[in-house]
């Protein structure tokens, strides 16, 4: 989030002042639960403002073999609460000798994430599977707000795939089936959304562990959008050529 | 001064020559001195029982009860020394309610107990006196089925069948392992305690006593009660009788 005053914006070369923008993943994550676990794609567009400073980002971090974290908002500051966290659940599996839940671990987060809500900007999805609730899905929006999921979308791009999320969501869903929604969700919101883009990733988390998947623009799999074409003749003055 | 001790008694932090810790060795014989405390695991339950002794006619009903609840799930029950038991008590409240505020999910049976018993290690060795108190920690869930933990003033911290502290725990060990416990329901556990509490109860010695149990099992749904007082008094009933019954076969 840019707090700067106006005036402050103009960069004073001699004092060595150089306003700076944030670098944020403006984002799409998708998540969904199916019958064995849990399916989580997102897109890896890292921005400074108009400028994408990197264009395959890794937004899915690993916390455990059956546990990821979806990350959006600064990506300084949900990088840094990731390695954290992390580090908080890998003792607590020391101490306790059994892995955590996945809703600890949540708690774990939401701890960090309402502690200091008022100096971060940082909203997670943390996903993945337990012996105990099998796949599951813990979105934690920015302030520390947590709620289980079965399907959900956040980040920039979230707001033009919900309604299709929710026409596609239905109970006991197969891996592939899951797969499928979750790729062509990223695919639509990367189409419509400008602070989304560069390539899908997709991480399915199990009983057996993680495994994660890439979709390139250039290459076969990456979700097809064919949106309706605008009418050529229009306006009806200026001759146009069909592509 | 002469006989026992000889000066390796003074501190906590001590070991005797043979290895002992003599003040550890006293804090356990605090509790080996008062009520017997019983505590049994059947297949869908646990129940723990007392034998409370009545120090004055002038306190109240039920006073200085010793069942409590560190949280819905799980039931404490504190055998020795009572204020000792109580800070106990206190500590395990404590450290449930600040699991429940972290993890907003209720402390396990398991963890409190192994936490009470890390508190009861550190507070004797570096900060004061052993507690001259044991505590029990039962709880009940349809997963793990029933839990049953005794912390001892040594720290030691052991998961049970069944067991028994206090003045006859002997006796009431003897009779523990005469029941089919896996058998054994709710129901059953607490006439079967009720019946083993006095049983072994010394008629001449243990006159102001009163029966206290807690219960925590498939029929609570898994949340740790205090057994009512209708449930308790039907108990000591069948027990007298069955008691009564098993003179008149001798």
């Amino acid at each position: 989030m840019d707090t700067m005053r106006d005036d402050q914006k103009e960069a004073i070369p001699a004092l060595g002042f150089y306003p700076h923008v944030d670098i944020s993943t403006g984002t799409t994550l998708i998540a969904m639960e199916y019958n064995g676990g849990v399916v989580v794609g997102t897109d890896s567009r890292t921005s400074a403002g108009s400028f994408i400073t990197s264009r395959a980002t890794n937004k899915i971090t690993p916390i455990t073999d059956t546990m990821v974290v979806c990350r959006s908002g600064s990506a300084a500051d949900t990088q840094c609460i990731a390695d954290i966290a992390k580090y908080h659940i890998e003792v607590y599996t020391m101490l306790e000798n059994e892995p955590l839940t996945i809703y600890r671990a949540s708690q774990i987060f939401r701890q960090f994430l309402y502690n200091y809500r008022d100096s971060l900007s940082a909203s997670v999805l943390v996903a993945g599977w337990d012996a105990k609730e099998g796949g599951q899905l813990y979105a934690l929006p920015i302030g520390g707000f947590v709620t289980r999921q079965r399907s959900t979308a956040s980040g920039s791009g979230s707001t033009f795939v919900q309604g299709f999320l929710d026409s596609q969501w239905r109970p006991n869903l197969t891996l592939n089936e899951c797969k499928a929604i979750v790729k062509q969700a990223v695919g639509l919101a990367v189409f419509r959304d400008g602070s989304s883009g560069g390539v899908v990733r997709l991480a399915t988390i199990d009983a057996n562990g993680t495994s994660m998947e890439l979709y390139r623009p250039d290459k076969p799999g990456f979700p097809v959008v064919k949106p309706p074409s605008a009418h050529l003749s229009f306006p009806p003055h200026v001759e146009q050529t069909p592509v | 001064m002469s006989s026992i001790g000889t000066g390796y008694d003074l501190a906590a932090s001590t070991f005797s020559p043979d290895g002992r810790i003599f003040q550890i060795e006293y804090a356990q014989k605090a509790v080996d001195n008062g009520g017997t405390m019983v505590a049994l695991r059947g297949k869908n339950g646990v129940v723990i029982a007392v034998d409370k002794v009545i120090t004055s006619k002038l306190y109240i009903d039920d006073a200085n009860p010793r069942m409590f609840n560190c949280n819905d799930n799980v039931g404490m029950a504190i055998a020795g020394v009572y204020p000792d038991g109580f800070a106990l008590k206190d500590y395990a409240c404590g450290e449930a309610i600040k699991w429940l505020k972290e993890y907003r999910e209720p402390m396990s049976v398991q963890k409190l107990a192994t936490s009470v018993a890390e508190y009861i290690h550190i507070f004797t060795l570096g900060i004061s006196r052993p507690f001259g108190a044991s505590a029990f920690f039962s709880a009940w869930d349809k997963k793990k089925g029933g839990r049953l933990f005794l912390v001892e003033p040594s720290g030691l911290n052991y998961e049970y069948k069944a067991w028994a502290v206090g003045k006859h725990r002997q006796a009431a060990k003897a009779e523990i392992e005469k029941l089919k416990l896996d058998q054994l329901d709710v129901q059953d556990l607490v006439r079967e305690a009720a019946r083993i509490i006095i049983a072994i109860r010394d008629e001449n010695k243990d006159k102001d006593v009163q029966i206290e149990m807690g219960w925590v099992g498939e029929n609570t749904n898994g949340k740790h009660e205090v057994v009512p007082d209708d449930v308790l008094s039907a108990a000591e009933d069948w027990a007298n009788a069955k008691l009564e019954e098993d003179d008149m076969e001798e």
